[in-house]
């Protein structure tokens, strides 16, 4: 799978890091979303598919 | 419920009452609406649409149509006080849109992270600890509201703003001025505007002595020319009156419906997985939804939804509470289910403006749910339920005591 995220939506939620902390992380500036991994292996998906619908910003996308 | 038969429709009246047979459920008339969005008439006569379904909230507080700015004519104000007093706020997250908005948020975002709020831990769970210990050996009865529900969120403040430990009870005692029945305007104003008065000073020293802190985030900000001083203060006390009462109420009306659920506090009380605590917050969240006056909006342009058409102008209410329990979201949602999937409520609202303070608001009560009823098995109410005094006027749900015996 492919994720996708979009900084100029996220809002800093901290949501996809309770998600999957795995693939999200939050930079220190000012907490916008951080990309661990482009493509998390297909045990995290359920994870990752959470992290997007819980996204108040809709900034995360997942291709498959 | 009063309703005026207008040609066409029964517009009912907003917000109704909660606190009825069932504390906790939003008001009937909310619930019984067949659309997830509808007309109701509110304290200054207009007729806002209130929308109640989860999935429809999803779409409006998502949509760039849809304005914070209170500003605009038409715009639905929780109270007469909030309508009259709309020239003295300045803007803030609360009332920006678009690229202000987000510049203004990104200023307060870095210490909120959820890595930050995690590192928290520790200190939450000693000023729970000591709380408790404080009630235990005091009168009992006690008063949960002011044993716990109020000191945690403000010593957390406090922390985070980084006020030394010797200003704490100073700290405590003008911010609970704020939220006191009894107070009067004036002694409200005099606890705000001491407290203002010493953050201000606060933010100066820490412009030459930054500490790993809030305050000392905002000072740097100042001595770089992107913040102007009185707006750091402003940020400061934005950030305690978003958090004290909010996380208090929840600590409290928490404790009232676990001790009306025994076997979901027994879970919580029994539990070793962090996991299960963690839902149950989620749950408690939806279940009880805090903030229940509505998130007020206005649209800036026509917006077709749910087989309505929103004008622009319009002024939009999100009843958290009534798409907290829409049943299509969240099965039988009457019920307090600490297992159900619940982390899709709205307690926290949705869209670019949901709550900057929640990872910290969700580590407070995973640590307060797993400690107050372990330390306090036999912990129960000393009074019956229906003595309890609902705030339902107020922008945060809760009780004024909660008076407690073990």
């Amino acid at each position: 799978m492919k994720v996708v995220v979009d900084e100029e939506k996220c809002v800093a939620a901290g949501q996809c890091v309770v998600a999957a902390m795995d693939v999200f992380d939050q930079r220190d500036e000012d907490g916008i979303v951080v990309l661990l991994n482009e493509n998390p292996p297909p045990e995290l998906a359920g994870e990752v598919r959470e992290a997007a619908a819980v996204c108040p910003a809709l900034a995360i996308s997942i291709e498959d | 419920m009063v309703e005026t038969e207008t040609a066409e429709t029964k517009v009912p009246e907003y917000p109704g009452i909660r606190a009825g047979e069932c504390p906790y459920a939003p008001p009937a008339e909310l619930l019984e609406q067949e659309k997830p969005l509808f007309r109701a008439r509110i304290w200054d006569g207009s007729k806002p649409w209130i929308v109640t379904g989860h999935a429809a909230q999803r779409e409006i507080l998502s949509d760039p149509r849809v304005s914070v700015n209170e500003k605009l004519p038409g715009f639905p104000y929780p109270t007469q006080a909030m309508a009259e007093t709309v020239d003295h706020r300045p803007l803030t997250i609360f009332n920006a849109d678009g690229a202000d908005h987000v510049r203004i948020r990104r200023m307060m975002t870095a210490p909120f992270t959820r890595n930050r709020m995690e590192k928290l831990r520790p200190a939450i769970q000693q000023f729970t600890d000591e709380l408790i210990d404080r009630m235990l050996a005091g009168p009992n009865p006690a008063d949960l509201v002011t044993a716990l529900s109020l000191p945690l969120p403000s010593l957390m403040i406090c922390e985070l703003l980084g006020v030394p430990y010797a200003d704490h009870d100073f700290f405590q005692e003008h911010a609970t001025v704020a939220v006191k029945r009894e107070a009067t305007a004036e002694e409200s104003l005099a606890g705000m505007q001491a407290l203002g008065g010493y953050l201000t000073q606060l933010l100066e020293t820490k412009m030459t002595e930054p500490g790993n802190d809030v305050l000392s985030d905002f000072a740097a900000r100042v001595k770089a020319g992107e913040l102007e001083l009185p707006d750091a203060t402003l940020l400061s006390m934005v950030l305690l009156i978003a958090g004290h009462e909010t996380s208090a109420n929840m600590i409290t009306l928490g404790t009232a419906a676990l001790l009306e659920n025994p076997d979901q506090l027994a879970l919580l009380r029994t539990t070793e997985d962090p996991a299960v605590v963690a839902n149950a917050v989620e749950e408690l969240l939806r279940y009880l939804t805090i903030p229940h006056l509505g998130q007020r909006r206005i649209a800036l342009e026509d917006i077709e939804i749910a087989g309505e058409t929103i004008q622009a102008g319009d002024g939009i209410i999100v009843s958290l509470p009534a798409g907290n329990w829409d049943p299509e979201a969240f099965p039988e949602p009457d019920k307090l289910d600490l297992t159900r999937a619940a982390r899709h409520h709205h307690a926290f609202a949705w869209g670019a403006h949901q709550c900057l303070g929640q990872q910290l608001a969700r580590i407070e009560l995973q640590v307060v749910y797993s400690t107050l009823y372990r330390r306090v098995p036999t912990l129960r109410l000393a009074v019956e339920r229906d003595e309890l005094e609902f705030k339902g006027d107020s922008l945060a749900y809760g009780v004024y005591e909660l008076p407690v015996t073990w």
